[in-house]
């Protein structure tokens, strides 16, 4: 059963310290809201996954959230390095992290695999590189079919809990989404608990129209919460671009874990949810990130009555 | 006033565009190969069609774009789909023509590290690490390197293969089931071709760099071609084009290292 619930008591009641939790969305439909949200109510001990980290685990590590971070690219994209990361990591500030380490196609077949129930998945890649001295969860098996030939593969995974944002929802959790998809349908379909945060709750109707949008089914989601928003600085497509300034300035706001926690300390703990943040941010940067309106044509899906 | 009218990056943009055929299908990088994918569809290979890590299939972006995964490169489109099919139903299955690849070592066989410098349990430095490098090394056609030609960075061995290139030669790659191979490196002094064995040699020295430049920059004995000849320098209207279309805020060629 479905809640339709805010944020912060979604997060209350779907994440436990401890739990492993997948952010999903590549670049795109970065769940910032629900991470800010986690920092706020002070989490420990989260076992974060993401296939790009990307600002929100940066800030989510700095701010003592997380002992396992799984992940296949942690860069800041098109900047640098993810400071806070590297900190970690190098140093053990502010605590010492464990890293899974994949690419990015061998963590996208784990949640492929996880989402479908299957006990290994085949890939191809791994094989040359040093990836797999460093991961005992990559392994290699003789091709059943091919028996001289060695084939990578990786288990599934299913995390504790995913949140994941899309475009529009109906009050019962299916979810229309576009633009890139990335890994969020299937990091949906693999977590024991979804927690879906999308622009806007619109009605079943709405949803129903077009049923080959609706990648993410109310059936699998225990929280749904409309978070306008919820994706600054990374985007929603359609709603707002993404806020290429953030990501730059990023990188001189973590340069030291001082002004990394005085960041947080001015817009995670400064504010009380997203709406503030939003008005913090202010009308100016919102309007310079509004796409202009470029609709796609409709399709005729019949009615057969 | 000189008559250079280039800058080294310039010249890496416009002779890795020279490696792109009409026909191709390429994976997009940002920075630089994302420079040369869009010059070559505006010059020569108007039909380049470019593939994003991020599952957009064909983009024609408005604008540059600053992440592999920003929305112009989604609006427009001729697909987009998930990564698990762009990098499975595309990459691993042998759509993608060219793959570019950057990286903090490489070494003579095109192995390259974008992972980690010094130990891998007690770094000395974190790189990002592989995101979708692992696999575009080992199912693309061919791959691009681009690099600046620095000695930490072309060292005899690298400290982790994040991609592989000619591991054990162009035998040991083959009997890892790879794809393809490294193509050409493309520096800021030189390019470089691999030989029959899969070990890199110097094809073309850029203008104004000198052989020992080349090797002085370079942590193993380099090997060079019979006949080293000077690479090809950037056309005016080329030029330009980087210039007034491409990157016209100079992000990505505002200055030279």
């Amino acid at each position: 059963m479905t809640k339709e619930t805010d944020t912060n008591t979604a997060i209350a009641e779907a994440v436990d310290d401890g739990d492993s939790v997948y952010l999903g969305g590549f670049t795109h439909l970065i769940p910032f809201a629900s991470g800010h949200e986690m920092i706020r109510q002070g989490y420990e001990d989260l076992h974060l996954i993401r296939a790009t980290p990307d600002l929100v685990l940066d800030q989510m590590i700095a701010a003592g959230c997380a002992s396992a971070v799984t992940f296949s690219w942690a860069g800041n994209p098109g900047v640098g390095s993810l400071r806070a990361f590297r900190r970690a990591v190098e140093d053990g500030v502010p605590n010492e992290i464990d890293i899974d380490e994949y690419s990015h196609f061998g963590l996208v077949s784990r949640l492929f695999a996880g989402a479908r129930d299957m006990p290994f998945v085949p890939v191809r890649t791994f094989l040359g590189s040093s990836l797999p001295e460093h991961n005992e969860r990559i392994r290699t098996v003789a091709n059943p079919y091919e028996p001289d030939d060695e084939v990578a593969v990786v288990p599934p995974l299913r995390p504790d809990v995913a949140i994941v944002r899309a475009q529009r929802a109906s009050p019962e959790g299916d979810a229309h989404l576009w633009g890139i998809t990335g890994d969020v349908v299937d990091a949906a379909f693999a977590a024991e608990t979804v927690v879906l945060s999308v622009e806007e709750v619109v009605d079943t109707e709405t949803l129903r129209s077009d049923p080959n949008r609706t990648e993410i089914p109310g059936t699998i989601v225990d929280y749904v919460v409309e978070e306008p928003y919820g994706s600054h600085p990374s985007y929603t497509q359609g709603y707002y671009g993404r806020d290429n300034e953030a990501y730059i300035d990023w990188n001189d706001v973590s340069e030291t874990h001082e002004s990394t926690l005085e960041w947080l300390s001015e817009w995670v703990h400064g504010v009380d949810n997203r709406r503030e943040y939003v008005e913090k941010l202010g009308v100016d940067r919102l309007l310079d990130l509004e796409p202009t309106r470029d609709y796609a044509e409709p399709i005729d899906v019949g009615r057969y009555a | 006033m000189s008559d250079l009218y280039y800058t080294d990056t310039e010249l890496m943009i416009t002779r890795a565009a020279l490696e792109l055929g009409n026909d191709d299908t390429v994976l997009v990088g940002v920075g630089v190969p994302n420079l040369a994918c869009n010059l070559a569809k505006q010059t020569h290979a108007p039909d380049l069609e470019m593939v994003y890590e991020s599952g957009t299939v064909d983009s024609d972006p408005d604008a540059l774009p600053l992440s592999i995964g920003d929305p112009v490169l989604a609006t427009g489109a001729r697909s987009i789909v998930t990564m698990y099919d762009g990098f499975g139903r595309y990459l691993q299955a042998g759509r993608i023509d060219v793959g570019f690849l950057g990286g903090a070592q490489i070494d003579r066989w095109g192995n390259i590290n974008s992972t980690v410098i010094g130990d891998y349990d007690d770094p000395k430095v974190r790189l990002p690490g592989s995101g979708g490098a692992c696999e575009i090394a080992s199912n693309a056609r061919r791959t691009l390197i681009i690099a600046p030609h620095q000695r930490r960075r072309f060292p005899e061995e690298v400290d982790f293969v994040t991609s592989p290139g000619y591991v054990g030669g162009r035998k040991g790659r083959d009997e890892r089931g790879l794809r393809g191979g490294p193509e050409a490196v493309i520096t800021d002094m030189a390019v470089m071709k691999f030989d029959d064995a899969g070990e890199m040699y110097v094809e073309t020295i850029h203008p104004g760099v000198t052989r020992e430049a080349v090797q002085e920059a370079t942590g193993w004995d380099l090997a060079f071609a019979d006949d080293v000849t000077e690479t090809p320098t950037p056309e005016a209207d080329e030029i330009r084009l980087i210039r007034e279309e491409l990157d016209p805020d100079g992000i990505y060629t505002g200055g030279d290292e």
